[in-house]
């Protein structure tokens, strides 16, 4: 019941878990940064909003950390693998298969264009998400830190107020280009 | 509502009533500064490394051999580099500039600058034009 191979269960971890969870907290984390302004808040308010800010913003880079590395040193390694060579045919283990095997990975069936013309899914898809994502932690840990230090003191500068948004919505881009093309890449490549 | 300079060059200081009733200490602009930039740094490293990688088969090997076993091949070298670029620059930028006043207008843009021109590194017809066959 509910059963999970060890590699399904670290792609949903690493895609449905932790990239939907970072994309989930956007929301708020957005709309928590753009209250940040003067006469919008109590005092009252502005102590209760700048504490669940910090808590969310660590979150997220916590998240955002814990994406990129479950991603790229767990999950990856099976996307990638060399399973399909034999002799001078890089992709015969391929031959005749609808989905990824034991004997063709889903980079392996990607490429070889078995089941359609499916190698830009590779070439632009898996290639611009494995190093794009990267750009999502650095970008939330910068924003989470200013967040931190200077918390409510975010209320009378605006100008740190509007670089720190501008950075938390290149976090979420990053993300979403990732989460994107993870979401299409596991529907027509799933690992197995 | 008004404004007054402050918080390094090119940034204003809105009144708050609401901030001003928690008395809070003054912070400089260049720990804000290091953050932002850093993050520009780690991005442009990471897509500096990913043309280099198809640049150069040695520098793509180079990065291949970072993956500890795991079978990552060069991204693992790209994002352990593009990482402890980030983390290295922040310190180094936060320590030297953790009680100063700085243009923050400026250090963004910079910031922006690096982050923009990694990402662009980053798209795959852009880097695999400079593959070596």
């Amino acid at each position: 019941m509910f059963d999970l191979s060890d590699r399904q269960f670290w792609t949903v971890v690493h895609g449905l878990v932790l990239g939907t969870v970072f994309l989930l907290l956007f929301g708020g984390g957005l709309a928590g940064l753009w209250s940040l302004r003067p006469g919008f808040l109590t005092t009252a308010g502005v102590q209760e909003r700048t504490r669940r800010l910090r808590i969310g913003m660590w979150a997220m880079a916590a998240t955002a950390w814990a994406t990129v590395i479950t991603g790229t040193w767990i999950v990856y390694p099976w996307y990638r693998e060399a399973l399909a060579v034999q002799g001078d045919d890089d992709y015969a283990g391929c031959a005749g298969v609808v989905l990824p095997t034991g004997t063709c990975s889903p980079r392996d069936f990607l490429k070889s264009n078995v089941s359609g013309d499916t190698e830009s899914w590779h070439n632009f898809g898996m290639e611009f998400k494995e190093h794009i994502a990267w750009a999502a932690p650095f970008l939330a840990t910068a924003v989470a830190f200013i967040v931190a230090y200077y918390g409510a003191r975010l209320i009378k500068r605006p100008w740190l107020r509007a670089a720190t948004i501008v950075m938390f919505v290149g976090a979420f881009a990053a993300a979403a280009i990732g989460g994107f093309f993870g979401a299409f890449l596991n529907k027509i490549a799933p690992i197995v | 509502m008004t404004t007054r300079d402050g918080g390094g060059k090119g940034a204003s200081i809105l009144d708050a009533p609401e901030v001003d009733a928690l008395h809070l200490d003054e912070r400089p602009d260049g720990p804000g500064a290091a953050a932002m930039t850093a993050a520009g740094i780690g991005i442009f490293v990471t897509g500096l490394f990913t043309v280099l990688s198809e640049a150069s088969v040695p520098i793509h090997d180079w990065l291949g051999s970072l993956e500890f076993g795991r079978g990552v091949g060069p991204l693992a070298g790209k994002t352990i580099l593009g990482t402890l670029s980030f983390f290295a620059s922040w310190l180094v930028l936060g320590m030297a500039w953790r009680t100063k006043e700085l243009d923050l207008r400026r250090w963004f843009w910079i910031a922006l600058a690096l982050g923009v021109v990694g990402a662009v590194l980053m798209i795959p017809p852009v880097f695999q034009a400079f593959a070596t066959e």
